[in-house]
């Protein structure tokens, strides 16, 4: 089990070389014999960049082509093919778990350092083997997918080889048994997301996005791997076993630190309040990268180490509550700002952050269930969602709505499919999504009726309390959250699909590498729920349904009712004033522009003087002080033999009237 | 003062002072000429110290030959002939002080010094009969040795002066120059440096026979 | 008579040609100064040979020596003269600088412009 499961995180990480140094060769290896002619004809089409942003004539062909032949894309090849058997492997994984429960831990080799020792392990759970199924499925998706999008990209073999080697750090983080390694992915995660973001990096705005997310991840990450110190040098292991088991021996004020801090980088890499400011600016990335690091899997990595050390977080109730405020400032904010952006993708971004922010609700409500359940339906619906975004930016050539309208015709397997995936956002049964979201507020319910006292997620478990005024908010954000959703939904579903065309562009469906992917993710997104009917907690509840199913009809019958009036205009300005402040997220990146990057600017400016006028004219100066005073010194060796000689002479003279009159 | 140390007080105020004009003219040859009459007051000076053969070879060497290759030097270097306002440096007052405390050094070391020495003068002492038997009795073997220098410096001033010997680089180009910026005077230069060394090999082995 | 006189007026020639190394541009002049100073020495030779009543006459021998090796040292002395002027239309000793380093230009007086105006000031003096 160990073996094959490190199989599954070393074949991508095996790929990811292998596509980055052989890749191009095998592409020139495996191109068929044919007319001279013919075959400059392809190379010509093949070669030119630009991103799919660059439509034309030449792109269709080029991209067509690609799709004929996939066979014959080396760097595509090498991409694929070991996902897929990981995907395989991770499912034959998922399967022996799922028919003989229980821990499995194997540890591949120790390292000692001294203190506590760092151990090389995996281990392979029901949370990590539905996670990694996830990752490997998601991953699979999106090489087939980007084989036909990013076809005529000229950097696709390095694009390729990073999402492999995003996939194994993702699969590291999910298997690994001890923190320590999993930081190792964590970060190797967050380095994959800058390159990837910043493909584009002749674009300025693309490579700002990237050193943004960069940068904040970062500062999350800091307090990730404090947090991971003080678990493990408090527990005097890093083993996550060990860790879990002697949570509850650990003085109250460590595990409190140590939570916190963890939140930290959960904030960070799962873009919740107020580290959320780098997910929508990192959709200048292409559109698979968005569905696989940005929407199922990297933001999703903060979520599932909530959940990996979540016997931690039940001895710390003031983390829990603290997760519970800031997903509750998350979910409702960026679903508002969610309801005014004009990007198609901006729009998937913000739900994103919504629906991590209701996974973190989950988890600070006790719904561990509930909320691993809703991190799987999130990973297939949101992949399916900014997948079928990219089919339908690539047919308009544009990422705004506004230019969107009447697509259902055209590209009827796009729509079907994106209408799946926006109901499972929305929650409308019986898709996934209304049951993993039902069961969340379900828990969020029983924790406000409890008085805060959590539901024992996992049978044994500590049982913890949190504030009931927490719970109760957690209950009415969620229901909040929930109609803005549906009316988000709602819009973004009327302006792309009906009404009247907006651009001047030809309507069709997708290169099939592409739709049919699309169309593959639609299955899980639309059943994945009815697997949830297996566990009591995980079951549709009529007293939490009830009420979200109304919200729910009224936010999207509210869009709809809007957008009927005039189906010409976006519906987002029936929002009136607060529509500026919605599209700027609430102007939280001006504040942090006014508050972090203005000082820390003017502070660099102030370095930069201090160091050319100070520090650096200080070097200088010593330089030209030291010339300066030769100078003087050096005016007597003027090359004159006179004058060197009337010094002899002088100093003969001084030593002999000296010894005349001293002796 | 006895009557030798009033001449030789005189003589010597008029070596010091010549030798002063020497140093401080204006004009090239006239330091020259003053030199000449430094030498010969030099030479009355060797007569009241009775050493006799030696004035006569200062007179004939110094004033014969060394002052007569100075103006030499001077002709061939186209000194100008008459006043010159350049002939001192910027160092002269340096120069003067250093001189100065030189002097006074020297004087009060040497009038201390020999405040009781008194010359005990007697003829014969400097006649050519008694040096010439010092020179080829007592004296003969660095007698022999100063003619090799001399042969040797007869050398060295030949290959200095002749432009043909000490490599072809470094008088060619300049003289280039010179015949092309003055063509007229071409021809005397050609035949300066090649007289001039015949000349002072001339004088010189006349000095070493001397 | 009083062995004072010659030593005096030795010191005096002696400093009179110190004066005339360390003051004088041209550089037959300085020759001329150099055989001032070695007058001095021989003066003081042969004063002092009296002194001694030296009977193999070492003073006064010593003296005619140092007239040849003067009188060598003016002819060396004279080649090199001339060797300099040929090469540097110039015997000003204070314009032969090359002794001096070559980042020392702050100081010195451009070269160029007076090797120039030395060739010219030559020509001129010499038509």
């Amino acid at each position: 089990m160990i073996a094959s499961i490190s199989v599954v995180i070393l074949l991508p990480f095996a790929a990811a070389f292998a596509g980055m140094l052989l890749g191009p060769r095998l592409s020139d290896r495996l191109r068929p014999r044919r007319p001279a002619g013919e075959a400059a004809e392809t190379q010509a089409a093949a070669v030119p960049g630009g991103g799919p942003r660059a439509t034309g004539p030449a792109w269709w062909r080029a991209a067509l082509a690609a799709e004929r032949s996939p066979l014959r894309n080396g760097p595509a090849l090498i991409a694929c093919l070991p996902v897929a058997v990981a995907a395989v492997l991770a499912a034959v994984a998922a399967f022996a778990v799922w028919r003989a429960p229980g821990t499995r831990t194997g540890t591949l080799t120790l390292i000692e350092t001294g203190s506590a020792p760092v151990e090389v392990g995996l281990r392979v759970d029901g949370l990590s083997a539905v996670v990694g199924l996830m990752v490997c499925c998601v991953a699979l998706a999106v090489q087939v997918y980007s084989v036909a999008y990013m076809a005529k990209d000229p950097r696709y073999s390095s694009y390729a080889a990073f999402i492999s080697l995003f996939t194994a750090a993702m699969l590291l983080v999910v298997y690994a048994a001890d923190l320590l390694l999993l930081y190792v992915g964590w970060e190797v995660m967050g380095i994959c997301s800058y390159f990837l973001i910043g493909h584009h990096w002749e674009n300025r705005a693309n490579s700002r996005a990237a050193v943004k997310a960069f940068l904040i991840t970062r500062l999350g990450d800091v307090g990730f791997l404090f947090g991971v110190f003080a678990l493990g040098l408090g527990a005097r292991s890093f083993e996550i076993g060990e860790v879990l088991a002697r949570a509850g021996t650990l003085p109250d004020a460590t595990v409190t630190a140590a939570a916190l801090l963890l939140l930290a980088g959960v904030a960070g890499k799962s873009a919740q309040f107020p580290l959320h400011t780098w997910l929508p600016d990192a959709m200048a990335g292409p559109t698979p990268i968005s569905a696989l690091i940005h929407a199922a899997t990297m933001v999703a990595a903060g979520v599932y180490v909530v959940a990996r050390v979540y016997g931690v977080f039940l001895e710390a109730p003031a983390a829990l509550t603290l997760l519970g405020l800031l997903a509750v400032i998350s979910m409702l904010g960026s679903a508002l700002a969610a309801l005014a952006q004009d990007d198609i993708k901006r729009v998937l971004a913000y739900s994103t952050i919504s629906q991590l922010a209701v996974m973190a609700a989950g988890l600070a409500v006790g719904a561990w269930n509930g909320a691993v359940f809703h991190l799987l339906t999130h990973g297939a619906f949101k992949a399916l969602l900014f997948l079928a975004a990219g089919c339908v930016i690539m047919t308009a050539g544009s990422n705004m709505l506004r230019h969107y309208g009447g697509l259902r015709t055209g590209m009827p397997l796009t729509f079907w499919s994106m209408t799946v995936g926006l109901a499972a956002l929305v929650g409308v049964p019986p898709t996934s999504g209304w049951f993993s979201k039902d069961a969340v507020i379900e828990a969020a319910l029983h924790t406000a009726g409890h008085g805060g006292d959590l539901a024992p997620a996992i049978p044994g478990a500590p049982t913890a309390h949190i504030p009931a005024g927490a719970a109760w908010l957690v209950y009415a954000g969620l229901l909040l959250t929930v109609a803005v959703t549906a009316a988000y939904a709602a819009r973004l579903w009327l302006m792309t699909f009906f009404g009247e065309p907006r651009g001047r562009y030809e309507v069709r469906e997708a290169p099939k590498a592409m739709s049919w992917t699309v169309a593959a993710l639609a299955v899980p997104s639309a059943v994945l729920g009815f697997f949830g009917l297996g566990a009591d907690e995980l079951r549709p509840h009529l007293g939490s349904a009830v009420p979200a199913l109304v919200l729910a009809a009224a936010g999207a019958g509210a869009a709809y009712y809007v957008w009927n009036r005039d189906p010409a205009v976006d519906p987002a300005r029936a929002l009136g004033p607060v529509r500026d402040l919605f599209a700027r997220a609430f102007r939280v990146d001006d504040l942090y522009a006014a508050a972090v990057v203005r000082p820390v600017r003017a502070l660099a400016r102030r370095v930069v003087t201090v160091d050319g006028r100070g520090v650096d004219a200080a070097v200088v100066g010593a330089a030209r002080g030291a010339r300066e005073l030769a100078e003087p010194l050096r005016l007597p060796q003027n090359g004159n033999p006179q004058t060197y000689l009337t010094g002899l002479i002088a100093g003969i003279v001084l030593l002999t009237a000296g010894a005349v009159i001293l002796l | 003062m006895t009557g030798h140390e009033l001449i030789f007080t005189l003589l010597g105020v008029v070596a010091v002072g010549s030798a002063v004009l020497v140093v401080t003219t204006r004009q090239l040859v006239h330091a020259a000429l003053w030199l000449v009459v430094s030498f010969g007051a030099l030479a009355g000076g060797y007569l009241v110290l009775t050493a006799e053969f030696v004035a006569w070879v200062q007179v004939l060497i110094y004033v014969g030959a060394v002052v007569v290759l100075l103006l030499f030097g001077i002709m061939l270097t186209r000194a100008p002939i008459g006043r010159s306002a350049d002939l001192d440096s910027g160092n002269r007052w340096v120069a003067l002080g250093v001189a100065l405390a030189t002097a006074g050094v020297l004087v009060s070391v040497l009038v201390v010094g020999f405040r009781d020495a008194y010359l005990p003068l007697r003829e014969g002492g400097g006649s050519a009969d008694a040096l010439g038997s010092a020179v080829f009795r007592t004296w003969v073997l660095p007698f022999e040795v100063l003619s090799v220098l001399l042969l040797a410096a007869l050398v060295g001033a030949i290959v200095l002066s002749r432009s043909d010997v000490g490599g072809p680089e470094q008088a060619p180009p300049k003289r280039a120059a010179q015949a092309k910026g003055a063509p007229e005077k071409g021809a005397p230069e050609k035949g300066a440096p090649e007289k001039d060394a015949h000349e002072e090999k001339e004088l010189t082995t006349k000095r070493g026979e001397g | 008579m009083h062995a004072a006189y010659p030593a005096v007026v030795a010191a005096l020639l002696f400093s009179v040609g110190v004066y005339g190394v360390l003051a004088r541009r041209n550089a037959i002049l300085v020759l001329m100064s150099v055989e001032l100073m070695l007058n001095a020495v021989n003066l003081n030779l042969v004063a002092f040979d009296m002194w001694w009543r030296d009977r193999l006459h070492g003073g006064q021998v010593l003296t005619l020596f140092t007239i040849v090796i003067a009188a060598a040292e003016v002819g060396l002395g004279l080649a090199i003269v001339l060797l300099v002027y040929r090469n540097r239309r110039t015997i000003d000793v204070d314009r032969l600088r090359t002794l001096a380093e070559d980042g020392a230009s702050r100081t010195r007086p451009p070269d160029g412009d007076d090797a120039a105006a030395a060739v010219r000031g030559g020509e001129g003096s010499a038509t």
